[in-house]
């Protein structure tokens, strides 16, 4: 016999009920059904399992090149913060460099992963037209022209003044970088998910997303250290 | 205990991972994974890592023939996900060329050292995400639709309907008739198609705007940014074609669901959280919590994503809230969109963590512009926020216009994910989805209060930390893992989460003791793929009337039941099995009440038995007097007697050395005294 007081959450709750619960007739139904519902209002269609299979899923090319831009941009991430290793002088931006090298670290891997998984390139370089790029060397972080790659990339003049710097001074120079370079990723991001037809693969908008709110908080951290000195 | 141990060719990858945990700097160079930590030690209990002999390391890997581990559960039926949303249907995009090597390019083109040729990976088809329960149909949703499931039988589950209808996360709740769903990606379509959304027939993009020179200030909290952008790309047109927001859907005819309404919302909607006033039987709630970009408002008007200054009509900074008339669901519509950051004393929209520098060695805590779940109890009163650099306490008394009443931030929470209040509503359990859940951060460098759930006490509103609980078994650099979605387990007498690991599996912990959680039960199994990383394992695991079900994103629906453990009592099961839901929405908790019978006092018997608070003796005693008064006719003697014993353990309560315990024999004399006063 099954009890039910009304929660205050207005669910039922039926106390006592497992029993009857596994005595119910199940009603009788045939093979399930695969609908697409339409709009509102709208008329849906039934479909079958061979009408229901997935398509192959068209990449955009604005999603390749924001994944093989991505990992230039982490890259130069990475080396920033192995400056700091050496050069830096403020403990708390030594903390906060190891953070960024983790999170940046697993994320180049992540991309180069979704990249290859994709039969894709893992840097840029086949084809460039479209940034306006020609006869760049893509090889690493050693940018013969003193312009940035990616949005808010330091240029080789921004990562050779960084290098030769030191302790204090050092460490301005890479927290306004680096918020450099991160607002650079949220551009990245916004551009993406403006391009026509971009951004539709579900991984990759998961990814893009959290690029977002991780770097945006990071450049929040980095305001903040600015400000305290 | 249920154990699959591994198969041999498993063998040697645990020992070499057992041996990584032994020899962690000769296994240093050959993991890419995360370096050293400097993470501060928590100020208060974090539990500890288990040790090599954990059954859950070096699980063989696969997609459906993975090594498997159970402790505590016992997994009774699996269904693979089915047509539509299928793994291995489409495949990925197929390799391109790859052009003839050229030296260093060449290299580069394979991805460097490790190229293995192009083999490309395996399309895991749509990603199962979160559930609902209605009766007996489970909801499973999809970032490709929904699946409906019958669950008359839970060990042979089937399906009952599939619904083809992309947006993604495709997070549902349930309402009688009514099924909604969140949808906030690109590619979601009013209609349901699946095509996503093409450019119109001769498009031709605009001329580019000039690129500005590169502004770091423009980086404002939450703000687009403006800075550096490349000439080149024009915006994608908007397309009145496009949803993101939450779908209705009537269910009336279960096999033939149709789309009754579809509220757009600017941020689209991540998750959603269903909420019923006591005062309104008319209407339902939906609270959205958004997380994506903000829509151009020529796709949806009055949306804009400005820096709350500048802007403060800014679709950051807030939920939205629907309002859906239950004669008339098709008139949905957004009612409010409550500025639940906002600095009391300034009036600031965006007050809560303005910088987010929590100190040297802790996590990032990203800015909160946003709630990612929202978990209300009505019961209560109130609702626990899990928003992205905050949790916070909302009063939820008049549903439609939520007030905050408090804000925690933690140094060693990067993104508040979502929330749990323990069914007395003295506890919050919190997530932290650190690395976004499609990151590896349970392996043996993570720290344990990284990615983990945090405790707090909930005393006169305010929120306090007393403990963090992260499931303890390593995991391997292929498996994504970090705290995710689970519910409360009914036991009576103790506070019992099941929850979501991703790859990392399920697992169960007692937070009864909030300062020291302890894991009760689990499941887990091998990495789906270790030569291509697939993001899977359990998006949700929620307890629903005897069974446990598992979204797993790759697999399809797991189905387990509890088991006798040295944690868990078999008549602590039985008592949890006096629970029984019409419905289940888990961000919409139900206030568990247990009826008072003699099944629900031997779980009591049995843990005041285990924490050693009342005696042998008088536990014996207290059964034979049960026994007696359980028999067809019961004498006068037998009820007094039982009666005695029950008034002897109220009184004696005030002794008892935990509150948990002292709770107990007041719920156990309360069961006698309405077993035989009462009756008399």
């Amino acid at each position: 016999m099954a009890i039910c007081v009304p929660a205050i959450s207005a669910a039922l709750i039926c106390l006592g009920a497992a029993i009857a619960f596994g005595q119910e007739t199940k009603p009788p139904t045939g093979p399930p059904t695969i609908v697409q519902p339409g709009a509102p209002g709208q008329a849906g269609k039934t479909l079958t399992p061979a009408t229901a299979r997935a398509r192959p899923h068209t990449l955009a090319d604005a999603d390749v090149s924001f994944m093989q831009g991505m990992i230039m941009h982490h890259s130069q991430a990475v080396e920033m913060v192995a400056l700091l290793k050496t050069r830096g002088a403020s403990k708390d931006l030594q903390a906060l460099g190891d953070r960024i090298t983790i999170s940046q670290s697993d994320e180049i891997r992540f991309m180069k992963k979704w990249l290859e998984d994709r039969g894709k390139p893992t840097t840029m370089g086949q084809d460039m037209s479209h940034m306006d790029m020609k006869g760049m060397d893509m090889k690493g972080m050693n940018m013969k022209m003193d312009m940035p790659l990616m949005p808010g990339m330091l240029s080789p003049a921004q990562m050779d003044a960084l290098a030769k710097a030191k302790g204090a001074a050092f460490d301005h120079l890479f927290l306004t970088g680096m918020i450099q370079h991160h607002t650079g990723a949220l551009t990245m991001v916004q551009e993406l998910f403006e391009t026509p037809g971009a951004g539709q693969d579900a991984v990759l908008f998961d990814f893009a997303t959290d690029i977002d709110n991780t770097q945006r908080a990071e450049i929040k951290i980095m305001q903040g250290m600015l400000e305290k000195k | 205990m249920i154990r699959q141990r591994t198969s041999k060719s498993s063998r040697s990858a645990a020992i070499s991972f057992a041996l990584s945990l032994i020899f962690p700097v000769l296994c240093a160079a050959q993991t890419p994974a995360a370096p050293a930590v400097p993470a501060n030690p928590p100020t208060v209990f974090s539990n500890p890592r288990s040790g090599p002999d954990d059954p859950r390391i070096g699980l063989k890997p696969g997609l459906y023939d993975a090594g498997e581990a159970a402790f505590g559960l016992q997994k009774v039926a699996t269904l693979p996900k089915p047509a539509g949303f299928a793994p291995g249907e489409a495949p990925l995009t197929p390799p391109a060329p790859v052009p003839p090597p050229t030296g260093d390019a060449a290299a580069a083109g394979r991805g460097g050292r490790g190229g293995r040729g192009g083999t490309p990976a395996p399309n895991y088809g749509g990603v199962n995400s979160d559930l609902a329960f209605n009766g007996n149909h489970l909801f499973v949703g999809n970032y490709n639709g929904i699946n409906f499931y019958d669950i008359d039988n839970p060990q042979k589950i089937n399906l009952r309907t599939s619904v083809i209808c992309p947006g993604g996360q495709g997070d549902v709740s349930v309402y009688g008739h009514l099924l909604f769903m969140s949808a906030e990606a690109m590619n979601g379509r009013v209609d349901c198609g699946t095509q996503g959304i093409p450019l119109p027939p001769g498009y031709t993009p605009p001329p580019p705007p000039p690129a500005p020179p590169a502004d770091p200030a423009a980086a404002t909290a939450g703000a687009a940014p403006a800075a550096g952008r490349r000439g080149g790309r024009a915006p994608a047109p908007p397309s009145p074609d496009r949803f993101r927001g939450v779908r209705i859907f009537d269910i009336s005819d279960i096999a033939h669901p149709k789309q009754v309404a579809a509220v757009q919302s600017c941020r689209g909607s991540h998750t959603h959280t269903l909420v019923l006033d006591p005062k309104d039987k008319d209407n339902v709630y939906i609270y959205i919590s958004g997380t994506g970009g903000v829509r151009q408002a020529e796709e949806l008007a009055g949306c804009s994503g400005g820096d709350p200054k500048k802007d403060p009509e800014t679709a950051l900074f807030r939920i939205d809230i629907i309002k859906v008339p239950l004669a008339h669901p098709e008139l949905a519509k957004i009612v409010n969109s409550p500025r639940i950051f906002t600095d009391v004393q300034t009036g600031d929209i965006d007050g809560l963590m303005k910088a987010g520098d929590q100190g040297p060695g802790t996590q990032r805590s990203s800015a909160t512009n946003q709630c990612h779940d929202i978990t209300a109890f009505s019961s209560i009163g109130l609702a626990a926020g899990a928003c992205s650099g905050n949790g916070i306490l909302l009063d939820i008394s008049d549903v439609a216009n939520p007030k905050r009443i408090d804000a925690v931030s933690d140094p060693n929470y990067s993104y508040w994910h979502s929330a749990n209040f323990s069914n007395d509503g003295s506890k919050v359990l919190f997530t932290d989805e650190w690395g976004g859940g499609g990151q590896p951060r349970c392996r043996a460098t993570d720290p344990m209060h990284w990615g983990a759930d945090a405790i707090f006490s909930l005393v006169n509103g305010k929120l306090t930390l007393q403990s963090y609980y992260k499931m303890p078994a390593p995991q391997t650099d292929s498996e994504n893992c970090v705290a995710h979605n689970g519910s409360l387990v009914p036991i009576p007498g103790r506070d019992i989460l099941v929850q979501a690991w991703y790859q990392g599996g399920v697992s169960m912990v007692d937070f009864t003791d909030a300062k020291h959680p302890y894991e009760i039960a689990y499941f887990d199994r091998g990495p789906i793929d270790v030569e291509h990383r697939a993001t899977g394992g359990m998006w949700s695991v929620y307890w629903y009337n005897g069974y446990i079900y598992g979204s797993e994103i790759v697999r399809g629906v797991d189905v387990f039941k509890l088991v006798p453990s040295k944690y868990v009592t078999q008549a602590e099961i039985d008592a949890s099995n006096q629970v029984h839901y019409d419905e289940l929405n888990v961000q919409n908790q139900p206030k568990v009440v247990w009826p008072s019978n003699f099944i629900v006092a031997r779980a009591y018997i049995d843990q005041l038995t285990r924490s050693g608070a009342v005696t042998p003796q008088r536990i014996a005693a207290l059964k034979a007097a049960i026994a007696k008064v359980e028999t067809a006719r019961p004498s006068k003697k037998d009820m007094d007697g039982l009666q005695t014993i029950g008034v002897g353990l109220d009184k004696d309560a005030v002794t008892a050395k935990t509150s948990a315990d002292a709770d107990r024999m007041h719920a156990l004399a309360e069961i006698i005294r309405k077993n035989t006063v009462d009756k008399q």
